[in-house]
């Protein structure tokens, strides 16, 4: 039976609740409610209020409480109603949570679960890809799953993991992709990324709802004759620059992609990445497709000028094999 | 501790009221109280000046009876966050002078061996969180460890420790009124000395007294003075019984006032004259002798001999922390993550 991404991450919630007591989730309209987007539908009647806590509106209390309970051995699955709130809890996140195991020896081991990404229509202020905020903050791990697969085995070890998480889920892709998940339990390590399509003449290297763009791309390029492999990086940080570079080795030219906007992007730390590492197998320019530095734009055509899509990831693999 | 009751023990004729529970209950906060004093004044004014502690200085002069008189009630499960004014809380969670010591000098035997400075500590073990500089953040981190205690079945209460200034916080109302909410066992103790660096009450809020937050979140809240350790002893233990009972967080705000200025580099010309002499006379410490003097729960020799007791303590920790070395530069990428 198909699993959509949505259900995926439910799924691990729920089994990783019932494997160990410890793990509770906390945030706002997810009891009875079930989550704004009904992720944590059924865990109020399955585990009780005790482990699914309802909280006021109050994004600064749920991280802090999360971190308190961290720091008392439970393990809190904490949810952003959205991405985009997860300013109103920040300096609970970069202050507090990441920099108490460097400072004082204390692990918070808490995942920050939120919904981002465009793409559906939500406007500045529910659309937003914030994962940089916390890639470049020390003490963070940072996770952005783009298959159903992973998202399960991603939650998974995130919940496990004694460092703090923030774990990013594409909201467009909840209930879009779907796929047919192992019967047996299974995780999915923490700052590994993957090779989803095998290629000889570019690499794209992208993650989150972007993979599928690429994917797209791909098997258009493939048809006039362009091999392109796409390298899903699943995990921002710990960053696995291993595979990132030996893909690079392999097709000598680089297209870094991601949804989230240009200046201070995940494509400017993987060029740099790459130029240190493997700069002498380049065939070519490191090329990036981003959205542009803009808000996220709500009317449709501004939106999809916005987010980058197949068209324009084909247009630059294009102009990068002809180079 | 122990100087402190054999001492009492040989000069029990010279005190007629010395080994009761009340007298008991002086002598150990006039220790902390004490301890207290003389490693901030060593700090302030010894080894910040000679360079041998770098950055900011804040000490909690004159105001260590909040400390004192409010964590001696703690019990061994319950849960502190102590501010940059709170540094007793660490001796009588068990944490040495000289390893507080170490911490200002930024060396290896430091809480924090060396990763960040002054009253930027905690150890899980002794039941202290640290602190970060956006001070009121612990207190939603307080309700956190409170609804952990709940989950986790253990009768305890977390002691959450801020200054005037942070009840203008956003944090600081999310995290009372999710405990308030929550129903959760949280003590909140307010030093309200009058100053947030150099804003006065006045221009920090809008009502008379901190207190008068805690009808907005049906949170009992009463006004102690925080000069009397006694006093806020006494008002602790009644705060924390109601909290263990499951009632809900409560509060108390400690009327003091900052003996210094915000730190070591503020001269704290913006205090109007005259209102550090009119509080130097409230010192907590010296209204606490002369109770004990009063009640004939010590006699003056037994006080002189615990303020040289402290002295030795004292200097035998600023020795030891100037022994411990620096952290090796090699250590410096260790801890960001579990395993890396």
């Amino acid at each position: 039976m198909s699993t959509t991404y949505l259900e995926a991450i439910r799924e691990g919630l729920w089994e990783e609740m019932e494997r160990d007591p410890n793990v509770f989730c906390i945030g706002e309209d997810i009891g009875e409610y079930g989550g704004a987007f009904k992720v944590t539908a059924g865990l109020l009647e399955r585990f009780g209020a005790r482990r699914v806590v309802d909280t006021p509106i109050s994004e600064a209390a749920i991280v802090g409480a999360s971190i308190g309970a961290g720091l008392m051995g439970l393990r809190p699955v904490a949810e952003m109603q959205f991405a985009d709130f997860i300013t109103c809890g920040f300096d609970q996140i970069v202050n507090f949570a990441a920099k108490c195991r460097y400072r004082w020896n204390a692990g918070v081991p808490i995942v920050i679960r939120s919904p981002s990404g465009g793409g559906i229509h939500g406007g500045p202020f529910h659309s937003q890809n914030p994962e940089m905020w916390f890639v470049r903050t020390p003490g963070l791990k940072v996770v952005c799953p783009a298959t159903a697969y992973d998202a399960k085995g991603l939650i998974k070890s995130a919940i496990r993991d004694n460092d703090p998480v923030l774990f990013f889920e594409h909201k467009a892709l909840y209930r879009k992709i779907k796929e047919d998940l192992p019967s047996e339990e299974y995780t999915v390590p923490i700052g590994k990324a993957k090779v989803v399509r095998e290629g000889r003449d570019l690499s794209i290297i992208t993650y989150g709802a972007m993979v599928w763009t690429a994917l797209e791309a791909a098997e258009r390029l493939a048809e006039e004759g362009c091999s392109a492999e796409v390298v899903d990086l699943r995990t921002l940080m710990p960053l696995d620059r291993d595979t990132v570079c030996a893909s690079v080795r392999k097709t000598s030219k680089a297209l870094l992609l991601h949804e989230d906007t240009r200046t201070g992007g995940m494509a400017g730390e993987l060029a740099a990445t790459i130029t240190e590492n493997v700069f002498e197998y380049l065939d070519g320019p490191i090329v990036r497709v981003t959205a542009p530095d803009t808000p996220v734009p709500y009317s449709p055509p501004l939106e999809e000028a916005f987010l980058p899509n197949a068209e324009k990831v084909i247009e630059k693999a294009r102009w990068l094999h002809r180079y | 501790m122990s100087t402190v009751h054999a001492s009492g023990a040989e000069i029990h004729n010279a005190a007629p009221a010395a080994g009761t529970p009340e007298a008991e209950l002086a002598h150990k906060c006039l220790h902390y109280m004490l301890l207290m004093r003389e490693v901030e004044d060593r700090i302030e004014r010894k080894l910040y000046r000679q360079g041998k502690v770098l950055g900011g200085v804040y000490v909690g002069r004159g105001q260590e009876a909040i400390p004192v008189g409010s964590a001696l009630v703690a019990q061994a499960d319950d849960v502190l966050f102590p501010t940059h004014r709170d540094m007793a809380v660490f001796f009588i969670r068990g944490v040495s002078a000289r390893r507080v010591l170490a911490q200002y000098m930024g060396r290896v035997d430091g809480v924090t061996r060396g990763r960040d400075g002054n009253m930027h500590m905690g150890d899980m073990s002794a039941g202290v969180v640290s602190l970060i500089s956006a001070l009121a953040a612990t207190v939603p981190v307080a309700a956190g460890v409170a609804l952990a205690m709940r989950y986790k079945g253990i009768n305890g209460v977390a002691f959450s420790y801020f200054g005037d200034g942070s009840t203008s916080r956003g944090d600081w109302h999310e995290g009372v009124n999710f405990a308030s909410v929550q129903k959760l066992p949280v003590v909140y103790i307010c030093n309200n000395n009058q100053y947030a660096y150099s804003t006065p009450l006045n221009l920090q809020m809008a009502c008379a007294n901190v207190a008068d937050r805690g009808p907005a979140y049906n949170m009992p809240a009463e006004i102690v003075d925080g000069n009397d350790v006694l006093a806020v002893h006494e008002a602790t233990v009644r705060a924390a019984a109601y909290a263990r009972s499951g009632n809900g967080p409560y509060l108390l705000e400690c009327k003091t006032f900052r003996m210094t200025g915000h730190s070591a580099h503020d001269a704290a010309h913006y205090v109007p004259q005259g209102l550090f002499e009119e509080w130097g006379k409230l010192d907590p410490i010296v209204r606490l002798e002369k109770r004990m003097l009063d009640e004939r729960w010590a006699a003056q020799v037994e006080l002189d001999e615990v303020h040289a007791s402290i002295a030795r303590v004292v200097d035998d920790a600023v020795a030891w922390a100037e022994q411990s070395p620096y952290p090796d530069a090699a250590t410096l990428l260790d801890g960001v993550y579990e395993s890396q």
